[in-house]
């Protein structure tokens, strides 16, 4: 809150300094804005933004560095006073002062050192918000003083706004990087830790997947077992079944959109297909749940199939359904890409439509319907609400579609909801998971774009 | 001559004939897929509509309720402090017993108490609180079933099946039907539904909280991601030239657009959570996350927008002497801003529809109350039909499946204001 007051008082502080940027100027001409180099409003954009910038920056600088400063100044005064039990715990006595801080009741007791620990916390965020406050103050007049120096007939404000603003521009579009490079280093980070708990080839080729560790090492099984390969298969048959749905229905949902309806059947059917993209996951895993699985399970029993009601093939099959519109609208734009010249002259050599189809439009669109199917791969890899909803839990090394399977997603949906220390083999397990996750669809992706790149046919 | 002249145009014919049955096979097959497309579509909407168009109803069950004194406020004090704390649970209790005076024994006045709902008694007390003089009278008040009885009422649990298997026994059913005889029944539209958060007691609880969060976090998110999308796409687009820098932004933020959701929720856990120490379950995460989601969406859109405009308009600029970040700013943006807002509406949509990165990031949590603020733990739409889905009464599952209804129609709305946006503005050059 007191931030939010300090944030709008920044704003409003720039704004006087666009007003008065822009009246100096023109008072410096005396009114008679055609000797200025620019126009005035750029004045004062270039005063609001030496009024504004510097001190924003301090800003963020300071909410981001501020916590972690204040926690460690009360750890350093905490560690003299504290007994030696308490060593190494930081993060529990954070925790603890922290809430104290707050007016909150800790569980357990409030020790003196506890309630000392939280005054002096309080009194170091307040020193701390007014040495922000006035810190900004001292920059916003610093800056208004130099700016309003600055300005002069002559001064080329355009030039020098336009350049700031070019920069602001290049730092948006940097934020697509620095969050790829967040994502990477974040879990590989984590995953590394994983690995000094666990070693990696137990990881990656371990047939035996059961994470449960229990809290005091002393207990049988204290040691989970990390073995990721029933996840890849369970993982892999139930991406299997859903391209199996997915691929032929949208493929030839697309060839027939494309060289066979008439208008108004396109018309009916590309935005129903839409819908059926526009639908949430969640919505789709519920239905799996809900409706397939059990219709599954009954079908099952009525021809005397063993069908679990959380099967494979339930959350495969509708997890195909989501893919469909994925496939059909991305090999419908490529198949519609191939000119009509090639239909035409197929078509005038005797050829049927469907031998048009399959041995001109189909071979010319192949890279393009290639790399569609990878994307699809990709999406049925990643996804995870379907699977969380209508898949399993028990890690099992099958390719028995009507049996429950569970993925990696699953898995690390189930290591990380719910309260974890973060320090234990089984909440780091998710990261690495969530590594080979990444790294898998980041390969299809990259793959996809060059089969498209490499063996796309150039036509006129 | 004759002969093998005959022979081959049978021979054509015949094959002919095969290849004219290919095609219209191969037709087929495209029919087939496109109407396989659409019977998935139309079961999956209509087996929602089927079990959740009932929980917008609500049972409702009408007793003679006594408001003693001595149960409300045996001292006679008269405080609204000491009506507040009363144990109207009795009330209810000693309603039903007077309407069932055969009931005797413990266990079965515990099984009749379990028809009402235990909200009840929140509204015994509201009533009380507004209009004291009720104390000492008896009232015919309309009360909340629990949630089996609203599903028996509804219809929803059939009769003939055993009774271990449904979560109502013969006795409560005959205590039911008596109720019904009396016309002591009646079916309402549930307010409740849309205006209480979460609840342990499916007959209580309500989306408005999750609504409340989707907005919240929605609201963050178009914060964030709307200006820097913008930004960086204008900035790819018009003020950039090509380079290596260049084409490892693109390559970046393509690949940002088919990164799997559940990677950003991990990213957030060990970012915003781990490290940076923003509070769990908090819209501000949620929406953060969802930005960083939304923002490829949202640059793609805006990129083909500004591609859209043609060259000659900023070349007519530049004439007249504009500066690049003029041309941009006065005349090519303007122009693109519709395409960009119908861009904007869809990776919004997406953003509320998404609940696998908001798992990691604890927006699960069972949520009460509604969230004031940015900060407050809250939970979302989609996350909220997830944590229903998983309860096993009978109860939820409708509500899961209204939830679902409520969720599509947002959905639906905004789609809808996309489409019209880009037809209304469309300008063909």
């Amino acid at each position: 809150m007191q931030f939010f007051v300090l944030a709008v008082t920044l704003v409003v502080l720039t704004g006087i300094g666009f007003f008065f940027g822009r009246s100096h100027a023109l008072s410096s001409v005396s009114g008679r804005a055609r000797n200025l180099h620019s126009l005035p409003d750029y004045y004062g954009w270039y005063l609001a933004l030496w009024c504004g910038l510097p001190s924003f920056g301090l800003f963020l600088l300071w909410v981001l560095a501020e916590p972690y400063l204040i926690d460690v100044l009360v750890i350093n005064q905490m560690s003299a006073v504290l007994p030696d039990k308490w060593a190494g715990s930081s993060d529990l006595i954070l925790n603890l002062v922290q809430s104290l801080a707050a007016g909150h009741t800790v569980p357990g007791e409030a020790t003196p050192a506890l309630q000392e620990a939280a005054d002096h916390y309080n009194a170091l965020k307040k020193t701390s918000f007014a040495g922000l406050a006035a810190a900004m103050a001292s920059l916003v007049a610093a800056g208004l003083a130099w700016g309003l120096r600055q300005i002069t007939p002559g001064l080329r404000a355009r030039n020098q706004v336009e350049k700031v603003l070019r920069w602001l521009l290049v730092a948006s579009a940097t934020i697509a990087v620095l969050t790829t490079i967040g994502i990477i280093l974040s879990l590989l980070f984590e995953t590394i830790r994983f690995f000094q708990l666990t070693p990696f080839w137990d990881f990656l080729f371990g047939l035996s997947w059961s994470p449960q560790t229990s809290i005091r090492t002393d207990q049988v099984g204290s040691s989970g077992e990390f073995g990721a390969i029933p996840l890849f298969t369970g993982t892999l048959l139930v991406t299997f079944i859903a391209m199996a749905v997915a691929v032929p229905i949208g493929l030839m949902s697309a060839i027939y959109m494309a060289d066979y309806a008439s208008p108004k059947i396109r018309n009916i059917a590309k935005p129903m297909l839409e819908v059926l993209a526009g639908i949430p996951t969640v919505v789709y895993g519920f239905f799996a749940a809900l409706t397939v699985g059990p219709f599954l399970r009954d079908v099952g029993m009525a021809t005397g199939l063993e069908v679990s009601s959380e099967s494979a093939l339930a959350a495969g099959g509708v997890m195909g359904i989501m893919i469909i519109p994925f496939i059909s609208s991305l090999s419908d734009d490529i198949i519609a890409a191939v000119p009509q010249s090639l239909r035409d002259g197929s078509l005038a050599l005797g050829a049927t439509r469907s031998e048009t189809v399959r041995s001109v439009v189909l071979p010319a669109a192949l890279p393009g319907v290639i790399s569609a199917c990878l994307l699809g791969v990709s999406r049925a890899i990643g996804e995870t609400m379907i699977v969380v909803m209508a898949a399993g839990l028990a890690a099992k090394l099958t390719a028995n579609p009507l049996e429950s399977v569970t993925t990696v997603t699953v898995q690390i949906v189930t290591l990380l909801v719910g309260d974890q220390e973060f320090d234990s083999a089984k909440t780091l397990a998710a990261f690495a998971l969530g590594l080979v996750l990444f790294a898998v669809t980041l390969v299809l992706n990259l793959v996809a774009l060059r089969v498209v790149q490499k063996f796309r046919e150039q036509y006129d | 001559m004759t002969v093998s002249h005959m022979s081959t145009s049978k021979l054509t014919a015949a094959s002919l004939h095969r290849r004219h049955a290919v095609e219209k096979r191969f037709r087929a097959y495209g029919v087939v897929a496109i109407v396989t497309a659409l019977v998935f579509l139309i079961i999956l909407l209509s087996s929602m509509l089927s079990k959740g168009y009932s929980a917008f109803f609500q049972a409702q069950i009408r007793l003679p309720v006594f408001f003693s004194q001595d149960v409300i406020d045996p001292k006679r004090t008269n405080s609204s402090e000491i009506i507040a704390r009363a144990n109207y649970q009795i009330l209810v209790r000693n309603a039903l017993k007077a309407r069932f005076p055969d009931v005797k024994k413990r266990r079965e006045v515990k099984k009749l108490t379990m028809l009402i709902s235990r909200g009840a008694r929140r509204h015994l007390r509201a009533m009380v609180a507004h209009e004291p003089s009720l104390i000492g009278t008896t009232q015919e008040v309309w009360l909340l079933a629990s949630g089996d009885a609203d599903m028996f009422l509804k219809g929803a649990i059939p009769r003939d099946i055993p009774e271990k298997s449904r979560r109502i026994n013969d006795r409560q059913i005959a205590w039911l039907n008596a109720l019904e005889e009396d016309g002591a029944s009646r079916r309402r539209f549930n307010v409740n539904f849309f205006t209480a958060g979460d609840s342990r007691e499916a007959e209580q609880a309500g989306i408005w909280g999750a609504i409340v969060g989707s907005a919240l976090t929605l609201i963050v998110t178009l914060i964030l991601s709307f200006p820097v999308s913008v930004t960086a796409a204008v900035y790819l687009e018009e003020l950039s030239t090509k380079n290596w820098w260049t084409d490892f932004l693109e390559v970046n933020i393509n690949n940002m657009a088919a990164v799997p959701s559940i990677i950003y929720g991990l990213f957030g856990l060990a970012i915003f959570l781990n490290v940076m120490h923003l509070p769990r379950s908090a819209p501000v995460v949620g929406g953060i996350v969802l930005a960083l989601m939304t923002f490829p969406t949202i640059i793609i859109a805006t990129r083909a927008s500004l591609k859209a405009v043609p060259p000659s308009i900023r070349e007519a600029a530049r004439g007249l002497g504009a500066s690049p970040a003029q041309v941009v700013l006065h005349h090519v943006l303007p122009l693109a801003m519709p395409g960009i807002f119908t861009g904007t509406i869809i990776g919004m949509s997406r953003a509320l529809g998404e609940s696998a990165p908001l798992l990691m990031i604890g927006m699960v949590a069972f949520i009460v109350d509604i969230p004031q603020g940015l900060f407050d733990p809250a939970s979302v739409l989609p996350v909220q039909i997830y944590l229903w889905a998983d309860s096993p009464e009978r109860a939820f599952v409708e509500k899961t499946a209204a939830a679902t209804l409520v969720l599509m129609v947002f959905l639906v709305v905004m789609n809808a204001t996309a489409v019209v946006l880009r037809r209304k503005f469309e300008k063909r050059w």
